[in-house]
C-alpha cells in the first residue's frame, strides 16, 4: 500500500458539483503531476460535507485545513503554497460571519460544534464509490458481527433497546415495525428503502446515498437478516442521478466482496437489492404509495390494515424504512443500543439531520442530538439570519409541517414537542424566514404544493384543500372576510380527520399553525387591506417619491398601461387605478424614487 | 407525415427495451422510463407496443404514465430546464427566476419551445437547497441564479 503525506479531499456533492469541482479536481490532479508530487499526495472526491453554501469545498490533511469557495484560479495557490511550503491559504479559509475570523480547522467551525455526525460520519471523509475506504472506517463489521454473533431476533432486540424511531417522518419505533414483519407469514419477505425524499427542502437522504452509500446497504443487510428477508428494493428519486448511480455502483461492489448477493460472508443468508427509480410524485413517499408505485401502479395509498409488514409487495410481508433509519442501524449493532440511547432524550434517541435551508447564514445538512433546541440549530449551528434582517418563522417538517415563531424556538426537537407546536419532524427539512416573507403567502405555497401532489383518491384531501388555496387566493387578493378564518379552521380540520393518507391528514398543518402563531397577518391582509411583509402584489401599490423624482420621464417609457404621468424635469404621478403593479417602473427609475407602499 | 425509416428504428429500440423487461415483476414504471429516455417523450405507438408486450390495457398505461410527473405523452425539447420552485428556492426568488426564464425562452412552464430545443418544467424540489435558488439543465445543476444571469446559462446549451 501506498503511503501518502497528505490528502487532499475534493467534495463531489451535488452542491459543490454544480459550483465547479469537477474542474477544481482536474485542475488539482494537473497541478499535482506537474510539481512531482502525485507519489506524495492523495486526492480524493468525496460526498457532502453539509456546508453546500460555501462549495466548492477542498480540505487538506493531515492538519484538516478547509478552504472555501475555491475556484480554478486557486489551485496553484494551493499546490505551492500549502502542500509544497506547508503555508496555509488564507485568504481561501472560512470566514466567520459575524467575527470576520479566518478559521483554519475543519473541526472549528461553529457549524460542526454542536453537530453530532454519527450518519454523517463519512460523508465527506470517503470517496463513496471506494467500498475499501468505507471498510476501512470500520464498514461492514457490524453485517459480520450480526451474522456471526447474534441470532436474528437478538439483532431486533438491540434494534428494539436502542429506541431507534424511524426517521421517515412519523417516528414508530423501528424495532418493533421488524417484529411485525419477522413474525408474518409469507415468503419472500421484502424490505424497502423509501429514498422518496419529496419534501421541497430536504435533501438529507440524498447526501447520505451519494456520500456513504453503503452504510444504507449494511443496514438494509443487518435488517434483512433479522427480519428473514430475501429481496429488498431501494426506491430513490430519478432527480437525484448522482445518487442513483452511486448505489448501482455500490451493490455492485458489494455483491463482488460476498457482502450482498448470495451467501454473504460465507452463511447461508442472502439479500438481492434491486434499485428502482421514483417517476415524480411525492405522495409516493407514503409507503403504500410506494409499494404501488414498485409494482408498477398509479402511486395511489391504500387503506391500512393490511399493513405492509403482513401485505406489502406482491401480497408478501415487507418492511419499509427511510434512508437515514437504514444508516444508523450499523452504529447501533457495533457499538451497541446503550451507546445509541445515551443520546436524545427520554422518547427520542439518537441524532437527527436536518437540511437547514432558507434565509440562514450557513445553509447545509446538520445532525444533531435529538432535543437539541432549534434556537441552537438556527443560530449556534447555522449563523442566524443573514442580511440584517430579522427571524421570522422556521417552517420544519416540509410541505406538511408547521411554521413556528420566535416564541418557539427553545422547544426541543423531537417528534411528540414538534407535534404538539403544531409542526412535525417530517423528514427533516428546516426553513428558516427572514421578516420579508409573507405568512399567507407561504401558506398557499405550501397548500398549492400540496393541491398539486394529492393523489385525488379522497374527496376531503382532494376538493377540500382546492377550497382552502381559493381561500387564501381571496385573501392574498385583498378580497378576503373575517369570517374566511373560521372557514379555514373548519375545513382544515375536517380534512385532517377524514384524509385517508397522511398527505391529506398533515396537509392543512401550514394554515393551522400559520393562523395560530400569525393570525395578525391574516387579519391586517383582510381589515387593513394591508400585506405588511409586501410581498401579496395585490395589497401593494407603487408610488413615486416627490423629492427623489427629478421628472427623467424613464419610467413612463416602461409602464405597460399608461398609469405614469408628467412633464420632463417636473414631478412624476401614478394613476393607482390603472397600475397594474408590475414594478417595472421601479426596476427603471434611476433615482430609486418609486417605492413600494 | 412519412416516418417509415425513422418507425423501424424506433421499433427495434422499443423491442430491445421489451426484451430487457420480459418476465419481470412490475416492469411497466422502469420500462416506461426507458422508451422515455431513448425517445425523448411516451408516443401513441409505444404505448400501444408496450401494452401489448406487457399484457396491461393501454387505458392502464395511460394512467400510469399520466399520474407520474416523470413522463410526458408529447415531444420535448433537446434540454430540459427544471427551474425550482421547492421551499428554499421559494423564500430565496425563486417565482423571479421562473418568471425570468419564461421571458427568455417565450414560453410557459410545461412548454417547450418550437424549435425544440428547450423544455421549461418547474419542480417541487431538486435537493441542493443549499444552492437555492436552483435550477437543472439535463442533468447539471446551475445554483444561486439571478434573473440576470439566465441568458448566459442558457447560452451553453445549443
Ligand atoms: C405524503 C407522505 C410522504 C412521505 N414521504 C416520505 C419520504 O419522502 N421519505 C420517507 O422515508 N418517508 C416518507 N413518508 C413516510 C412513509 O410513509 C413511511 O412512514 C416511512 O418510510 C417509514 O420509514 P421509517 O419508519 O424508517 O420512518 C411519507 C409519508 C407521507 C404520508
Ligand atoms: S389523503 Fe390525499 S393523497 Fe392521501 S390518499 Fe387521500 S387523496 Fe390521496
Ligand atoms: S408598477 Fe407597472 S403598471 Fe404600475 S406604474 Fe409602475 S410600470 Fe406602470
Ligand atoms: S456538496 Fe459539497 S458540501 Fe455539500
Ligand atoms: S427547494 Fe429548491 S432545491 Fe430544494
Amino acid at each position: 500500500m501506498e503511503i501518502f503525506r497528505a490528502h487532499v479531499l475534493v467534495c463531489g456533492g451535488t452542491g459543490c458539483t454544480s459550483g465547479g469541482s469537477p474542474r477544481i479536481k482536474a485542475l488539482l490532479e494537473e497541478e499535482l503531476a506537474k510539481n512531482g508530487l502525485e507519489k506524495e499526495v492523495n486526492l480524493v472526491v468525496t460526498g457532502c460535507h453539509g456546508l453546500c453554501e460555501m462549495g466548492p469545498l477542498v480540505i487538506v490533511y493531515p492538519e484538516g485545513t478547509m478552504y472555501v469557495h475555491v475556484q480554478p484560479e486557486d489551485v496553484s495557490d494551493i499546490v505551492s503554497e500549502h502542500l509544497l511550503k506547508g503555508r496555509i491559504v488564507e485568504r481561501l479559509l472560512y470566514k466567520e460571519p459575524v467575527t470576520a475570523e479566518r478559521v483554519p480547522h475543519y473541526g472549528d467551525l461553529p457549524f460542526y460544534h454542536k453537530q453530532e455526525r454519527l450518519v454523517l460520519r463519512n460523508c465527506g471523509y470517503i470517496n463513496p464509490e471506494v467500498i475499501e475506504e468505507y471498510i476501512g472506517r470500520d464498514g461492514y463489521a457490524a453485517l459480520a458481527k450480526a451474522l456471526a454473533e447474534m441470532t436474528p431476533d437478538e439483532v431486533i432486540q438491540e434494534v428494539l433497546d436502542a429506541g431507534l424511531r424511524g426517521r421517515g417522518g412519523a417516528g414508530f419505533p423501528t424495532g418493533l415495525k421488524w417484529n411485525f414483519c419477522r413474525k408474518a407469514k409469507g415468503e419472500p419477505k421484502y424490505i424497502v428503502c423509501n429514498g422518496d425524499e419529496g419534501d421541497p427542502g430536504a435533501f438529507m437522504d440524498r447526501s447520505i446515498l451519494e456520500g456513504d452509500p453503503h452504510r444504507v446497504l449494511e443496514g438494509m443487510a443487518i435488517g434483512a437478516y433479522a427480519i428473514g428477508a430475501s429481496k429488498a428494493v431501494i426506491y430513490v428519486r430519478a432527480e437525484y442521478p448522482l445518487a442513483v448511480r452511486r448505489l448501482h455502483l455500490a451493490v455492485k461492489k458489494a455483491e463482488e466482496m460476498g457482502l450482498l448477493g448470495d451467501n454473504i460472508l460465507g452463511t447461508d443468508f442472502s439479500l438481492h437489492i434491486d434499485i428502482k427509480e421514483g417517476a415524480g410524485a411525492f405522495v409516493c413517499g407514503e409507503e403504500t404509495a410506494l409499494l404501488a408505485s414498485i409494482m408498477g401502479q398509479r402511486g395511489m395509498p391504500w387503506p391500512r390494515p393490511p399493513f405492509p409488514a403482513v401485505s406489502g409487495l406482491w401480497g408478501k410481508p415487507t418492511n419499509i424504512n427511510n434512508v437515514e433509519t437504514w444508516a444508523n442501524i450499523p452504529d447501533i449493532i457495533l457499538r451497541g443500543a446503550d451507546w445509541f440511547a445515551s443520546m436524545g432524550t427520554e422518547k427520542c434517541k439518537g441524532t437527527k439531520v436536518f437540511a437547514l435551508t432558507g434565509n440562514v447564514q450557513n445553509t447545509g445538512l446538520v445532525e444533531v442530538p435529538m432535543g437539541i433546541s432549534m434556537r441552537e440549530i438556527i443560530y449556534d449551528i447555522g449563523g442566524g439570519v443573514p442580511n440584517g434582517k430579522k427571524f421570522k418563522a422556521v417552517q420544519i417538517g416540509g410541505p406538511s409541517g408547521g411554521c413556528l415563531p420566535e416564541s418557539q424556538l427553545d422547544l426541543g426537537v423531537d417528534y411528540e414537542s414538534l407535534t404538539g407546536a403544531g409542526a412535525i419532524m417530517g423528514s427533516g427539512g428546516l426553513v428558516v424566514m427572514d421578516e420579508d416573507t409573507c405568512i399567507v403567502d407561504v401558506a398557499r405555497f405550501f397548500l398549492s404544493f400540496t393541491r398539486a401532489e394529492s393523489c385525488g383518491k379522497c374527496t376531503p384531501c382532494r376538493e377540500g384543500i382546492m377550497r382552502m388555496l381559493e381561500i387564501l387566493d381571496r385573501i392574498s387578493a385583498g378580497e378576503g372576510r373575517m369570517e374566511d378564518l373560521d372557514l379555514l379552521e373548519k375545513t382544515a380540520h375536517i380534512i385532517q380527520d377524514t384524509s385517508l393518507c397522511g398527505l391529506g391528514q398533515t396537509a392543512p398543518n401550514p394554515i393551522l399553525s400559520t393562523l395560530r402563531y400569525f393570525r395578525d397577518e391574516y387579519v391586517a391582509h383582510i381589515k387593513d387591506q394591508r400585506c405588511p411583509a409586501g410581498v401579496c402584489t395585490a395589497l401593494l401599490t407603487y408610488y413615486i417619491k416627490p423629492e427623489l423624482c427629478r421628472g427623467c420621464t424613464a419610467c413612463t417609457k416602461v409602464c405597460p398601461t399608461g398609469a405614469i404621468t408628467g412633464e420632463r424635469k417636473a414631478v412624476h404621478v401614478i394613476d393607482p387605478e390603472k397600475c397594474i403593479k408590475c414594478g417595472a417602473c421601479a426596476e427603471r427609475c434611476p433615482f430609486d424614487a418609486i417605492v413600494q407602499a | 407525415m412519412c416516418e417509415c425509416g425513422n418507425d423501424k428504428a424506433k421499433v427495434s429500440e422499443l423491442d430491445a427495451i421489451l426484451a430487457r423487461h420480459r418476465g419481470e415483476q412490475g416492469s411497466l414504471i422502469p420500462v416506461l422510463q426507458e422508451v422515455q429516455a431513448a425517445q425523448g417523450y411516451i408516443s401513441r405507438e409505444a404505448i400501444e407496443a408496450v401494452s401489448a408486450a406487457l399484457k396491461i390495457p393501454a387505458t392502464e398505461i395511460y394512467g400510469v404514465a399520466t399520474f407520474y410527473a416523470q413522463f410526458h405523452l408529447t415531444p420535448r425539447g433537446r434540454h430540459v430546464v427544471r427551474v425550482c420552485q421547492g421551499t428554499a428556492c421559494h423564500v430565496r426568488g425563486a417565482a423571479k427566476i421562473l418568471e425570468a426564464m419564461q421571458k427568455e425562452l417565450g414560453i410557459g412552464p410545461g412548454e417547450t419551445t418550437e424549435d425544440l430545443r428547450f423544455t421549461l418544467e418547474p419542480v417541487a424540489c431538486l435537493g441542493c437547497c443549499g444552492l437555492a435558488p436552483v435550477m437543472m439543465i439535463n442533468e447539471n445543476t446551475h445554483g444561486r441564479l439571478t434573473p440576470d444571469g439566465i441568458a448566459d446559462i442558457l447560452a451553453q446549451y445549443e
